[in-house]
């Protein structure tokens, strides 16, 4: 009885033991900005990331883990764009936490700090899920995770300002450090000019775009719709007169059209990492953009 | 007088140019130099500028958000701050086997609520509206009004709902789904099944909403812990609303929750509803078969254990994923029963336990495509009436307490064109009436939702 107690007593103190020792209690959506604090932040914060690579951030659940995690986050750093429309809103609303919610400082979208790209001209579903702010997929254009790094940093400072100078100076090195591999990426990307490609889900758009690949066609007919065996057909007729060098897609994705329409085109089906995590040398930003080219340089030869 | 500056000038200017012309050539030969040099600086600027240019045109550039947000074209003020507004449009066609008049839950009380099958052939069902915005710093609001297909506008909700408190609390108050359980506070769109499990119909007429005030609480810890109190004007079934001032019926409630590993994830559940009836009428029929009107007055205490268990390979909902939930209900009731109240008017004590669970399971097998199986069964218990034991009155007074241990079976199947419709085939083997005769159920429904995009609760 008495060991039952103690063991009782035990969990209980493990359950409501505030469980913080850095300084910043961050919650982040997906794992790119996760690993983007993380460089950022160093020992100063514990970073919890909501979702993996394997997930659909489209699709998640308002789960209670999160909204425990978002009930003691600090700094809520969230990708944005609508991206996580379906989950987010739930977290802040059940997370009874003040210092998380829009407009205070502990809320900060990376969203905030780019520019997006297809920001539609009109708004109707009947064109599939899209994203009234434009597409949200940026982080695949590396100099857009430089972008949101510095105004980062900055949220980091005005949210644990004691650590002003610690944030500096790892901003300073991450910056340096992702320029050097800015320079060695486009290097490599050279050789990917203009390639012809067939992607997935319009997600893929900034990277295709930094790279400068050419987009021949999406095998989802329009965002969020699985493509039907009809505009399949169509699409391997289309690319018989343009053939793809490539297909590329994501590790979260289904990977069956991607497999079909790489046997009917003979071009192979590349599976990205698409986030940190995505694959096993996507251990973190630097080695999401490694692979990725690698991947990629790999299939185009 | 100033016109003639200028003139004055040029002579001056041209009378220098000509008293120095041995030095002119020395000056030429220097401004040519200069000139060179210019238009090879010049040429190297440009082809820096115009090296720009062609990066710029490549590729998107990340830009200050200053300079983004100037870019966005603004909206008109006037409707700037319109709140979200979400519209779901609902409709079924049904066929039954018997007919939806006599439906009806042995053992149990009829409650008033929307329940059973409905009507047979093709109805519209409601059309839940939602309009939500933040208020200030401080507040949200959200009103969610079903306009039904008997052309009547119904608030189901209605609420305030805090955002600033300290220390992990949140405050709401107005008409809301109590939190108890884990359906109660879902709606009718968001249902994995076209109805609600036989013991939410039974015992709280489909689902209960108060007016009234909820403070929850959020513990600062990794594992979810959350507890919940409610207190409000104690009208809605069993309940019912006092003649005195004050707040009536209490609701309390605690949610546990937490992961297992990345692909799974949980959360259980207790709640406690503790309601006062005051000549709660309902209508019956005497052994003789005439229509009564009796009415219980007394005290209505409910427990409910919930629990979800949620599972996707890879943790990727959006594939494939199975829910699995249940609950159990177990209602004690105390107090006086008053039989005929328009001519016997005969009182005595009355007390009953009353239970129920469902157990249901759904799996999103493709992207598109979800199939689902719920069991339901109720047990009426034998209620301890008075008059009956003390002879008064029969048994068969008392049909529509008569003993009774009502059950149903459910399997469905719905097909999402995507995230805003659904087309669901239901159906039922339905034993709620407990007298050996099946109702068998089909059911096709459609869900539509144009709007907002709503976030899903868990």
């Amino acid at each position: 009885m008495k060991n039952f107690t103690c063991g009782t007593v035990a969990l209980l103190i493990l359950a409501f033991a505030p469980p913080s020792q850095a300084a910043v209690r961050v919650l982040a959506t997906t794992a790119d900005w996760g690993a983007l604090t993380r460089e950022l932040g160093g020992d100063r914060v514990d970073v919890y990331t909501a979702t993996t690579a394997m997930q659909d951030v489209h699709r998640v659940e308002a789960k209670p883990s999160l909204v425990a995690r978002a009930r003691t986050a600090d700094l809520l750093v969230a990708n944005g764009a609508e991206l996580e429309a379906g989950w987010l809103p739930v977290l802040l609303q059940e997370s009874g936490n003040a210092r998380i919610q829009r407009g205070a400082p502990g809320f900060f979208e990376a969203a905030s700090a780019v520019r997006l790209v297809e920001v539609p001209a009109k708004l109707d579903r009947s064109m599939g899920d899209i994203h009234p702010f434009g597409n949200p997929h940026f982080h695949l254009d590396p100099r857009n995770v430089a972008a949101v790094a510095k105004s980062l940093a900055a949220r980091l400072v005005a949210v644990d300002p004691a650590g002003a100078d610690y944030y500096a100076a790892r901003s300073a090195d991450f910056d340096r450090r992702w320029s050097e591999a800015m320079t060695r990426w486009q290097a490599k990307a050279a050789s990917l000019r203009d390639v012809p490609v067939v992607v997935m889900h319009r997600d893929q758009t900034y990277l295709l775009r930094w790279l400068g690949l050419k987009e021949l066609a999406a095998i989802e007919p329009k965002p969020g719709v699985p493509p039907s065996a009809g505009y399949l057909g169509e699409l391997v007729t289309r690319l018989a007169a343009t053939p793809p060098r490539m297909i590329l897609l994501n590790a979260y994705n289904d990977p069956k059209a991607a497999n079909w329409l790489s046997n009917r085109v003979h071009a192979p089906a590349v599976v990205l990492p698409y986030s940190v995590g995505g694959s096993a040398a996507a251990k973190d930003l630097f080695g999401l953009f490694d692979d990725t080219l690698a991947r990629l340089a790999g299939a185009a030869q | 007088m100033s016109g003639y500056k200028p003139i004055a000038a040029l002579v001056a200017v041209a009378c220098a140019v000509l008293a120095q012309p041995a030095r002119a050539e020395d000056d030429a030969a220097a401004l040519r130099a200069e000139l060179d040099s210019l238009k090879s600086d010049y040429d190297a600027r440009v082809a820096a500028l115009e090296a720009r240019i062609a990066a710029l045109e490549s590729a998107p550039v990340a830009v200050p958000v200053a300079e983004a947000m100037s870019a966005a074209p603004a909206a008109s003020s006037a409707s700037a701050f319109n709140p979200a507004i979400s519209l779901v449009l609902a409709g079924s066609y049904a066929d039954t086997s018997r007919d939806p008049e006599d439906w009806r839950i042995a053992g149990f009380l009829p409650n008033g609520g929307e329940i059973g099958p409905g009507e047979r052939s093709f109805s519209l069902g409601e059309s839940e509206l939602t309009l939500a915005a933040s208020v200030d710093p401080y507040f949200t609001a959200q009103l969610t009004a079903a306009i039904t297909g008997e052309d009547e506008i119904e608030v189901e909700e209605a609420f305030f709902r805090t955002l600033a408190l300290p220390a992990g609390l949140t405050a709401k108050g107005g008409r809301f789904f109590s939190g108890f359980g884990y359906l109660n506070e879902v709606h009718a769109h968001a249902w994995d099944f076209a109805d609600q499990p036989l013991v939410y119909q039974a015992l709280f007429g489909n689902q209960r909403s108060q007016d009234g005030v909820q403070l929850k609480w959020l513990a600062p810890t990794d594992l979810f812990i959350e507890l919940g109190a409610e207190t409000g004007n104690g009208d809605a079934f069993p309940g019912t609303r006092e003649s005195g001032n004050g707040l009536d019926g209490t609701t309390l409630f605690a949610h546990v929750g937490g992961d297992l590993g990345d692909t799974a994830n949980w959360r259980v559940g207790g709640s406690w509803i503790d309601l006062d009836a005051e000549g709660r009428e309902y209508e019956d029929a005497d052994i003789a078969g005439n229509p009564v009107l009796n009415a219980f007055t007394g005290s209505s205490r409910t427990w409910v254990a919930d629990a979800v268990f949620k599972w996707a390979p890879d943790g990727n909902f959006a594939r494939r994923h199975l829910k699995l939930q249940g609950e159990y209900m177990e209602r004690r009731e105390s107090g006086e029963l008053a039989f005929d109240l328009e001519n016997a008017a005969l009182v005595d004590s009355y007390r009953s336990t009353q239970s129920g669970w469902y157990l249901q399971g759904v799996y999103q097998f493709t992207p598109r495509w979800r199939a689902g199986l719920r069991y339901d069964a109720l047990d009426s218990g034998n209620p301890a009436i008075g008059l009956v034991t003390s002879g008064s009155l029969a048994a068969g007074d008392f049909p529509a307490l008569l003993a009774g241990d009502p059950s149903r079976t459910t399997a469905m199947v719905d097909w999402n064109p995507s995230e805003f419709s659904r087309w669901r085939l239901q159906y039922s083997w339905d034993e709620a009436r407990d007298d050996g005769d099946t109702d068998r159920q089909l059911v096709l429904q459609y869900l539509f939702g144009i709007g907002a995009h709503g976030a899903h609760k868990y």
